[in-house]
């Protein structure tokens, strides 16, 4: 049984095990604009909450995406270097942008539900 | 956002068609309406767009010693300026360095300058100073500018008044737009043909909304005019050149005309001449990053060696050109073309080489 969580910064983690898929909410992509350029983290990659974990660039500015929590990255969404524009089509789908296996699981539970983070952009509009 | 926050004519219709607002020079602008800025860019290459520029100031400077006082603050040649005609030039100061650049009109009785919106008060407070006792300085405030750019503009705007059809670039005149006398210029700054529109401010809504009726035509805000002067290889004020960069640096060079080389007489002059003569230290150069990265303004250039020879000023995606790409200054030892770089992002070595500027080629009405 996977489930979501949102951070402030407007990204997403799906939790299946202890493997998390990580990448930027809606409301997120359509913040930045049209993207032009994704930087994943590399495979083996250790990751520390707050570090840089990727960069996103939109048209109009670069943005950093920062680890969502501690863990060790498996994958890189490699799809995104050629299709950047996945990340506003899909964000919440084929626009992840990397795996990671998590080595604090209770750092998750600062995150956000669905509707906790539903409210928090309705804050933000 | 900010209560003082200035609003131009058409602000109303920028948050009705849905734009994003930004803080910019002290008004409240368009950077974006739903379309996005890719979109919206790639329409100005291929129809009409409109674009709000309401927040650059224009100033008319009156009286028959116009020229000559003018002259003496930047390095245009006025005296051969045909009346209606246009000339882009920039006010100096002492060092050579540039205080803002600007659009020239030669009107009866007079010029008139359109300056840039950050610049205004300090410009006009630098007019009044100098020649303030030589001219008449009249400053509008009450009108809407706005652009129309794009290779349909032409057709779009003729529908109202046959006349623009014939205008030349960088020619001005008054065309009646829905029964209101209009001040147009054919001009702007994307790299298309197209106009700038002066209208008075209480008319401006009704004729953009008019104008967006027409097939061709959709609205565009203040990034995809970035991204789409920045691909014309146009400088921007701020970023490309400022106080501590001179106008040959520039790669201005053209707007200095050969009376103005020959004579001086414009602040800075004795730096800027020699520069004419002996090469400036540095140039401005388009930059073609070999990979999908965006090089932003401040990323340091370095040569093979490793060593830090220029900076970007400019730079970000070109949506035409469908990759990134930058300006920036080098040393001149490395301003020529095809010249293999590196752009230093994130600690890292990005690939980049010098190529001639415009990244898109220009279609200009020459007449």
């Amino acid at each position: 049984m996977s489930e979501i969580k949102f951070s402030e910064d407007h990204e997403w983690i799906v939790v299946d095990g202890d493997i998390g898929t990580v990448g930027i909410t809606e409301f997120a992509q359509e913040q930045l604009g049209d993207v032009v350029f994704v930087e994943v983290p590399e495979e083996g990659k250790d990751l520390e909450l707050g570090d840089e974990a990727a960069v996103v660039e939109s048209v109009k500015a670069a943005s950093e995406v920062l680890a969502i929590c501690d863990g060790e990255v498996i994958e890189g969404n490699e799809a995104l270097a050629d299709e950047p524009s996945l990340v506003n089509s899909a964000p919440m789908g084929e626009g992840w942008f990397y795996k990671v296996k998590i080595t604090d699981p209770s750092q998750l539970e600062e995150l956000m539900d669905a509707d906790a983070y539903k409210t928090f952009i309705e804050g933000q509009g | 956002m900010s209560e003082d926050l200035k609003k131009t004519p058409l602000y109303d219709l920028h948050v009705e068609l849905g734009a994003k607002m930004v803080p910019f020079a002290g008004y409240s602008m368009p950077v974006q309406y739903p379309a996005g800025i890719m979109t919206e860019h790639k329409h100005t290459r291929a129809g009409a767009a409109i674009f709000d520029v309401s927040h650059m100031g224009i100033v008319r400077l009156m009286g028959e010693n116009a020229i000559p006082a003018l002259e003496s603050l930047l390095p245009a040649d006025l005296a051969n300026l045909a009346e209606n005609s246009i000339r882009y030039s920039f006010f100096t100061n002492e060092t050579g360095g540039i205080l803002d650049d600007l659009m020239i009109t030669k009107v009866p009785g007079g010029l008139s300058l359109v300056i840039n919106a950050a610049c205004k008060d300090a410009d006009i407070a630098h007019i009044k100073s100098k020649i303030g006792d030589q001219v008449e300085v009249e400053v509008e405030y009450d009108n809407a500018l706005i652009a129309l750019q794009g290779p349909k503009s032409v057709d779009v705007l003729a529908r109202f008044d046959v006349r623009c059809a014939d205008m030349k670039f960088m020619t001005f005149m008054s065309l009646d737009i829905e029964g209101v006398a209009c001040q147009v210029s054919r001009s702007g700054y994307t790299g298309e043909d197209g106009y700038e529109i002066s209208i008075p401010g209480d008319k401006a809504e009704a004729i953009v909304r008019r104008l967006l009726e027409e097939p061709e035509v959709e609205v565009s805000g203040l990034g995809a005019r970035d991204s789409l002067r920045m691909e014309a290889g146009l400088c921007l004020y701020g970023n490309d050149i400022d106080t501590t960069t001179t106008p040959i640096e520039a790669g201005l060079i053209w707007a200095i005309q050969k009376r103005r080389r020959a004579e001086g007489g414009f602040p800075g002059d004795d730096v800027i001449l020699k520069q004419i003569a002996d090469g400036a230290p540095r140039r401005l150069v388009g930059i073609l990053p070999e990979g999908r990265a965006p090089l932003r303004a401040g990323v340091e250039i370095a040569n093979a060696e490793g060593e830090v020879i220029g900076k970007v000023t400019s730079g970000g995606f070109g949506p035409s050109v469908g990759g990134p790409i930058a300006i920036a200054y080098v040393a001149s030892d490395y301003k020529a073309p095809d010249t293999a770089l590196n752009a230093l992002v994130r600690g890292k070595e990005m690939p980049c080489r010098v190529v001639k500027m415009p990244f898109e080629q220009k279609s200009y009405f020459r007449g």
